[in-house]
């Protein structure tokens, strides 16, 4: 038993550290948790598709996608774009509608991205991971070029909102309360119970169509075990918490949930568990698990990484339209640079390697990460009396979370070998 | 027009940039025959049924003459999924297995059942389901052929050498098409008994149709279950055979064209007396190498023997040798010269000058992406200041000392390469395994520690590893402790065999002791049968 809850730790090592450093950080912040937990909600709508479009190329098994940046960059193009014409007094493309222009015109951009990513990933096997850093860093420079060079020069764009005054180049910052702001998030907004319920009722219907299929196929059993059951358990949690919030009239109750957003996460996460029962997800599972192998066996390996890419590429660029929509304001400069960067902290926070991810591994890590960006600036300023140190623990927390964590990942690899080989 | 052949390769020749590998070669594979391929490395056999698959190396470098028929009618190969259509099957040498999938997904890998949904209707085929129930009950009829009862959707990782060359097997078989599998060296790997099964198999698998071509070093299992024989030799037919018109020894002359002495039969060991120097001792080491467990093994080792650890594999004779060389985790003591040696410590072990040639040539004896001198000399460089120049606090090496000496080793093991440049990873199996030897004896050891000398190295490179070692023993005097799955060339050369059998020592026996002894030793039942006598 001890044995057993020391390896518990030791393979969850990563996310118990975090979830120790959030409990400090919102004791220490002072912050009301009705206050947390109503930004978190937020944040975890913003957030989450970002983080879920990295999963598919660590299952090909390309590490941690940081080129979801480029992807990032094609929505804001998109954005941009929607804007402009919006300024121009087209109401198509503001709100819902404005929104899906941006969807479809962002998709074909983000594809042609992710296949000239792909294509260079594929001649850096090996080290996907940090040439797809790189290589969001170089189109870094080709995105200022085309925003703050060719827009008004080779292109032409007359838009004294969102240009410097010079007319050349766009402005710092779009405000996107003209265009699509909310354009999600307000389809349905309902109370934070109905949420509760929502997943609650989900959660239920999965495991009785689990339970449903363990009670007919026995070697199913053998494989899945009594998870279904403990699935009954949270669901109804949910559930009777929400009955519980709306009852006793808690303030919680009035936290208002962007619904809409959280079913298009859903959506996706539903993709992700559909697409790996697949022949393609099969393909991806075995070029991620041995290149070698599914080359013999007749798959074409260099295709199906461009693919995984391209569609972790397509899908960041929808994370960043979600993401930008709620926050309602395009840093034109800056708003991609994090996305990939704080996307690969967030997960690797959930527990996830550069070989193994998995949806819940990507929300738990950007429900934690969150935490930690909501409370580290007050936590800063009650602790050191300086709210610029709060800041800087923020930023120092994002980069210091991957360093961490790769570290710590490195570190538990090296205590798996060692366990190996030790004296039975 | 249903031919009796179902395979024919006919006169097929094969040049690489004017190097002829193949001068004419026939083949013809009857309907269910085992078919057996034999040859020394770099014969041909390789580069033969890389044509038969229609290898992209075969059509990059100019495509071969002859021709290749299947049933009579003349095919083009020019791919290696025109092969699989065809019926062409290949069991791999090393496996091509994922370790994370279950049998199943192993099984079908790239070949899985889909059924079609929504959205394959609308984005196509890859976006197709994968239909698990009906992979695995392909999966069980495959495995029931080969009388496997394992589950099929039980992980590979973890499962013993010996199911995964099944499962390999089954993956073939699953192929409704199949007609002519390739079996490449599949009991290289394997012990004896898990050997026996899959000949058994062989077998079964020729009982519904298939042929066989059977490549193989293990001349013994060749007469077991083949019907015709064929050896190449330098790229020529040297002889085809039927089985029942040979013998091992003839097989074993054809393969190398020179006669083979020594190895199947025994020699006059030395006189071992219990005054003797004591040389290495060990009392009760124990040694945590994963799957070649230690439990405890007392030993005295004299000075200038041939000493043998022989046992099935899995029973830790290869964690013995690397326990001392402190490769592995290990407790107990183990003194040289009646000096105690500091476990877990290579560096230790090298400096009490005790040399070692390691089983897992490719992972711990080389470097594969340097060159043969550096290989040969890195290790005396690290441990004895060999080719070494000193300034001061700097070092540098002695390329040109390093060259000649590389050149000299080249010349006494007879290492077949372009020179001591090459990297070692270009070397055949048998060359990389000179090289180990030559950096182990640049060493100047007292003791010498081999490994599996002779694993996966042809017959004529297996004479000559085996006289070298012999060579040192007489000449230097040197200490040799041979680890070795093949009895017959522990009797050989040794002077005394020690077998292990559940990590323990199980008895010490002499070279000319009698088969029944060995064999009881072996599977552990020699004390049994000993202490039943005593009574």
């Amino acid at each position: 038993m001890k044995d057993k809850i020391g390896k518990i730790i030791f393979d969850n090592i990563v996310t118990i550290i975090f979830v120790v450093l959030c409990l400090l950080g919102v004791v220490a912040s002072k912050l009301p948790i009705f206050f947390i937990t109503h930004q978190l909600l937020l944040r975890i709508a913003r957030n989450s598709f970002l983080v879920l479009s990295l999963i598919i190329p660590v299952l090909a098994g390309m590490g941690l996608n940081f080129g979801i940046v480029v992807g990032a960059m094609a929505g804001q193009i998109a954005l941009v774009f929607v804007t402009h014409m919006a300024l121009q007094g087209y109401t198509l493309f503001t709100g819902v509608p404005g929104f899906f222009i941006s969807v479809i015109i962002c998709t074909p951009i983000s594809i042609l991205f992710g296949w000239i990513t792909g294509l260079i990933l594929n001649k850096t096997k090996g080290q996907e991971m940090i040439t797809s850093m790189m290589l969001g860093f170089f189109a870094n420079g080709l995105y200022q070029l085309l925003f703050l060079f060719l827009v008004g020069t080779l292109i032409p764009m007359k838009d004294p909102v969102l240009m410097i005054s010079g007319g050349i180049g766009i402005k710092n910052v779009v405000d996107l309360n003209h265009s699509v702001r909310y354009a999600v998030d307000n389809i349905v907004k309902k109370p934070l119970p109905v949420l509760l319920f929502i997943i609650g009722i989900l959660g239920l219907l999965l495991s009785i169509w689990l339970i449903y299929k363990l009670s007919k196929d026995q070697v199913y059993k053998k494989k899945i075990g009594n998870k279904p059951y403990t699935y009954v358990g949270i669901s109804g949690l949910l559930i009777a918490l929400g009955i519980y919030l709306n009852v006793s009239g808690s303030i919680f109750a009035t936290i208002q949930v962007p619904i809409s957003t959280y079913i298009v996460i859903v959506v996706l996460c539903i993709f992700n568990v559909l697409i790996v029962k697949t022949k393609l997800g099969q393909d991806f599972r075995t070029v991620g698990q041995n290149r070698h192998i599914a080359q013999v066996a007749g798959i074409n390996v260099d295709k199906v990484r461009i693919i995984s890419i391209i569609v972790s590429t397509v899908l960041a660029g929808w994370g960043q339209l979600i993401f930008l929509q709620n926050l309602g304001i395009l840093n034109t400069y800056g708003s991609h640079e994090q996305a990939g960067m704080f996307a690969v902290a967030a997960l690797l926070i959930g527990g996830a390697s550069v070989s193994r991810a998995t949806i819940g591994q990507g929300i738990l890590g950007v429900a934690l990460f969150h935490t930690l960006f909501i409370v580290s600036p007050q936590a800063g300023k009650n602790l050191f009396g300086n709210a610029q140190i709060g800041e800087y623990f923020r930023t120092f927390v994002a980069y210091g979370v991957i360093g961490v964590s790769l570290g710590l990942h490195a570190w538990k690899s090296l205590i798996v070998e060692k366990r190996k080989r030790s004296i039975g | 027009m249903e031919s009796k052949y179902i395979l024919e390769m006919k006169n097929i020749k094969k040049d690489y940039f004017g190097n002829k590998v193949l001068k004419g070669i026939n083949l013809k594979v009857e309907k269910g025959e085992i078919y057996a391929l034999l040859g020394e490395n770099g014969a041909g056999k390789s580069t033969l049924m890389n044509i038969l698959f229609g290898m992209p190396v075969i059509h990059s470098t100019g495509g071969f003459e002859g021709e290749v028929c299947i049933n009579g009618e003349k095919v083009n190969i020019n791919s290696p999924q025109k092969a699989m259509e065809l019926g062409i099957g290949m069991v791999h040498q090393e496996f091509m297995l994922i370790p994370g999938f279950n049998i199943t997904e192993n099984i079908k890998l790239n070949r899985e059942t889909l059924k079609s949904n929504i959205f394959s209707k609308v984005l196509g085929e890859s976006l197709k389901t994968l239909d698990t129930k009906d992979m695995e009950k392909d999966a069980r009829v495959a495995l029931d052929k080969l009388d496997m009862n394992i589950d099929e959707w039980a992980r590979v990782a973890g499962l013993p050498v010996g199911y995964m060359q099944f499962i390999e097997i089954a993956r073939e078989i699953d192929k409704l098409n199949v007609r002519v599998l390739v079996f490449d060296e599949p009991t290289a790997v394997l012990t004896e008994s898990e050997a026996d099964n899959l000949l058994d198999a062989m077998k079964k698998i020729t009982d519904s149709g298939i042929s066989i071509i059977f490549i193989t070093h293990r001349l013994d299992e060749v007469m077991k279950v083949s019907n015709n024989i064929t050896i190449l030799r330098d790229g020529e037919m040297a002889a085809t055979l039927k089985k029942e018109e040979t013998n091992v020894m003839q097989l074993a002359e054809l393969m190398v064209g020179r006669k083979i002495e020594g190895l199947t039969q025994k020699e006059e060991s030395k006189e071992i007396s219990s005054n003797q120097e004591i040389v290495l001792k060990t009392k009760n080491l124990r040694v945590g190498m994963p799957g070649e467990e230690v439990k405890g093994i007392d030993l005295e080792i004299y000075k200038g023997e041939i000493f043998g650890f022989g046992g099935l594999a899995g029973q830790g004779k290869i964690g013995i040798a690397n326990g001392i060389m402190g490769l592995y985790p290990a407790i107990g003591e183990v003194y040289i010269e009646n000096k105690l040696l500091k476990l877990e410590s290579p560096i230790d072990a090298l400096k009490n000058k005790l040399a070692f040639v390691s089983e897992d040539r490719r992972g711990v004896g080389l470097l594969l992406d340097e060159s043969i001198d550096l290989n040969i000399a890195m290790t005396a460089m690290q441990v004895n200041d060999k080719f070494i120049y000193k300034f001061g606090f700097f070092t540098h090496k002695d390329s040109k000392g390093i060259r000649k000496h590389a050149n000299e080793m080249i010349e006494k093991f007879d290492i077949r390469c372009t020179g001591p440049h090459q990297l070692t990873r270009r070397l055949s199996g048998g060359n990389q395994q000179k090289v180990c030897l030559a950096r182990a004896i640049t060493l100047e050891p007292n003791v010498l520690l081999v490994s599996e000398p002779t694993r996966g190295i042809d017959i004529g490179a297996k004479k000559l590893v085996l006289d070298v070692l012999k060579k040192l023993n007489a000449e230097f005097g040197m200490t040799i402790i041979i680890t070795s799955s093949e009895l017959g060339e522990l009797r050989s050369i040794c002077d005394r065999i020690a077998i292990i059998t559940e990590g323990k020592l199980e008895g010490i026996l002499r070279p000319g002791d009698s088969d029944v002894d060995f064999g009881l030793m072996m599977s552990g039942d020699y004390k049994k049968a000993t202490r039943k006598e005593a009574n």
